[in-house]
């Protein structure tokens, strides 16, 4: 049960966007996800569509697996559009009972709906071409400016990269003390939410100590590596740019400046 | 020459009260006097709680003597400024492989210790392959470490240690969480790593493993009490046994022989050994 959850999940194929600088992509779903949010022109989606299914196709990703991340927000997703849909004022276009439908209503659902959508397709195609370490180096390079103001971000990073190392094991083990306790007596599935609560405190302490004890043993062995904090350390496998992430990058611009174009269509037709 | 010299160390473990202060001191070394020369192969044997453990975390500056001196390569732990270097001259394996593994992949994790000494970056990739090499792991080095088998583990976690290239490794009962397969494939890659130089320093309970070292010391109640190739060491068989320690079968099985009346000598060893012995005296009763 509890091993169903993936954090990060990659997809490991060979493809021109797995061999992107992770940098190049972090920026580019960024700025993608905002220029979402930006949009009031439907024109607009238009070079928006076009980018994302590109990278879609590059990504050697097949689309349902793509789709299968939308399951946690349908619902979601349906909440909002019925909301967008029932209570937007306007030109009412179909009415029945206490429900109304406006041009304006069905307007906003459509570019709600396709903003959400084209958001967890865009951001999920980060991690789905991207390893958690690689996303890790990525996130700690494009910080690093904020080292000046004395922000530990390489420590940041090392932290988060234990932490996502961590997971498994300390999932693993919940597992184990869980068959331990249930082993004994305990009970972790009826009850009212309070009583479920209260049972799972023979789980969460051991669970804790164990960690504790974890996080111990590893700055020792850390320390015994040499490990001194974040100065003076050189890079294994250091981030640089390739001909492929200037071309990735050109490709950015371009898809800003037709943002810029779309937006002002009116003004051309 | 002398990698690790001990001179009368003493550690004792503080006990804080709830108020932060020190209440009590439970002394885990006691006046150990001790040395490992270069090249060389030394167990560290006793049973839990016998300070062998503590101890070994003297040898490269995780722990500093309440009383004594260690010097690790002539260099005094105490002293602050050779701390990286005597990290860098010792390395260490502990016993648990899971809680000593950082990276998520294997061969990032052994390119760590090397990170951290500021190694530049092809120079890392070199020490990477040839430390995962020298414990037979190159095969699995893009795997998780989450999906090898704990002797696989644990030879990662040797090899990270050998990518520092330190001197000497100090291993730290470094097969008690194995099973009997894991455990020969760790005892394979620290005896090759033996043959290529590297001063080993085996700390464990098992007597079995304790055979393949050159020389054999024993800590009980935090003293050391012997110390001696493994021949002189198994020939006390009555003193192991009080201290709480077997003794390697072939051994026992001497003694059993020898105190029921057979001419059997004291420094048997290995299974050969006691045939021959055995196949000489029936003979001559014959």
């Amino acid at each position: 049960m509890i091993r169903d959850i993936t954090i990060g999940q990659y997809y490991p194929v060979k493809s021109v966007i797995h061999e992107l600088d992770p940098r190049v992509k972090i920026i580019g779903t960024l700025l993608f996800a905002v220029s979402l949010f930006l949009l009031k022109n439907a024109w607009s989606f238009l070079p928006a569509a076009i980018l994302l299914v590109c990278c879609i196709r590059l990504s050697h990703i097949p689309v349902r697996f793509i789709a299968r991340g939308m399951k946690p927000i349908v619902l979601l997703l349906l909440i909002t559009a019925a909301f967008n849909l029932f209570l937007t004022p306007g030109n009412i276009l179909v009415q029945f009972w206490i429900f109304k439908i406006t041009e304006e209503g069905l307007r906003v659902t459509i570019l709600t709906v396709v903003r959400l959508c084209f958001l967890v397709f865009g951001t999920s195609l980060m991690t789905f071409t991207t390893t958690p370490n690689r996303l890790t180096d990525g996130i700690e390079s494009l910080l690093s400016p904020l080292q000046r103001f004395h922000v530990p971000v390489q420590e940041l990073a090392l932290v988060m990269s234990i932490a996502l190392r961590f997971i498994p094991i300390l999932l693993e083990e919940t597992d184990k003390i869980m068959k331990a306790q249930i082993a004994r007596g305990a009970d972790f599935e009826s009850g009212n939410l309070l009583r479920r609560m209260k049972n799972m405190i023979p789980l969460l302490v051991p669970l804790f100590v164990s960690a504790f004890r974890r996080a111990d043993d590893l700055a020792m062995a850390m320390e015994a590596r040499g490990y001194h904090g974040g100065a003076g350390r050189t890079k294994m496998k250091p981030l640089r740019y390739s001909r492929r992430d200037a071309e990735a990058f050109a490709i950015l611009a371009l898809y800003v400046v037709s943002l810029v174009l779309s937006h002002n269509i009116h003004n051309f037709i | 020459m002398s990698m690790i010299d001990v001179d009368q160390v003493s550690f004792a473990y503080e006990r804080m009260g709830d108020d932060g202060k020190v209440t009590a001191a439970e002394p885990a070394v006691s006046d150990v006097s001790m040395a490992v020369s270069e090249g060389e192969f030394v167990a560290v044997l006793g049973h839990n709680g016998s300070g062998k453990s503590t101890l070994a975390k003297h040898f490269n500056a995780l722990l500093l003597p309440t009383e004594g001196a260690v010097y690790v390569d002539q260099m005094h732990t105490a002293d602050e400024c050779n701390l990286w270097d005597i990290r860098h001259t010792v390395g260490m394996v502990f016993q648990n492989p899971d809680n000593q593994i950082i990276a998520g992949v294997v061969e990032e994790d052994v390119g760590f210790g090397p990170e951290n000494m500021g190694v530049p970056t092809e120079e890392i990739w070199e020490r990477v392959e040839d430390s995962l090499g020298a414990v037979d792991m190159l095969r699995y080095r893009k795997h998780s470490p989450n999906k090898l088998s704990g002797g696989q583990k644990q030879r990662v976690a040797i090899a990270g240690v050998v990518a520092m290239r330190p001197k000497c490794i100090v291993l730290d009962e470094p097969t008690a969480m194995l099973d009997p397969q894991g455990r020969q494939e760790v005892l394979q890659a620290i005896r090759s790593l033996h043959d290529a130089g590297v001063t080993i320093v085996l700390i464990t309970h098992d007597m079995e493993e304790a055979l393949c070292a050159d020389r054999v010391m024993v800590m009980n109640d935090g003293r050391l009490v012997m110390n001696g190739t493994p021949r002189e060491v198994f020939a006390h068989v009555r003193e192991l046994q009080q201290i709480g320690l077997g003794v390697p079968q072939m051994e026992w099985l001497a003694y059993e022989l020898r105190s029921a009346g057979m001419p059997i000598s004291e420094d048997i060893m290995t299974r050969q050994e006691l045939v021959r012995e055995l196949s000489a005296l029936l003979s001559q009763t014959a």
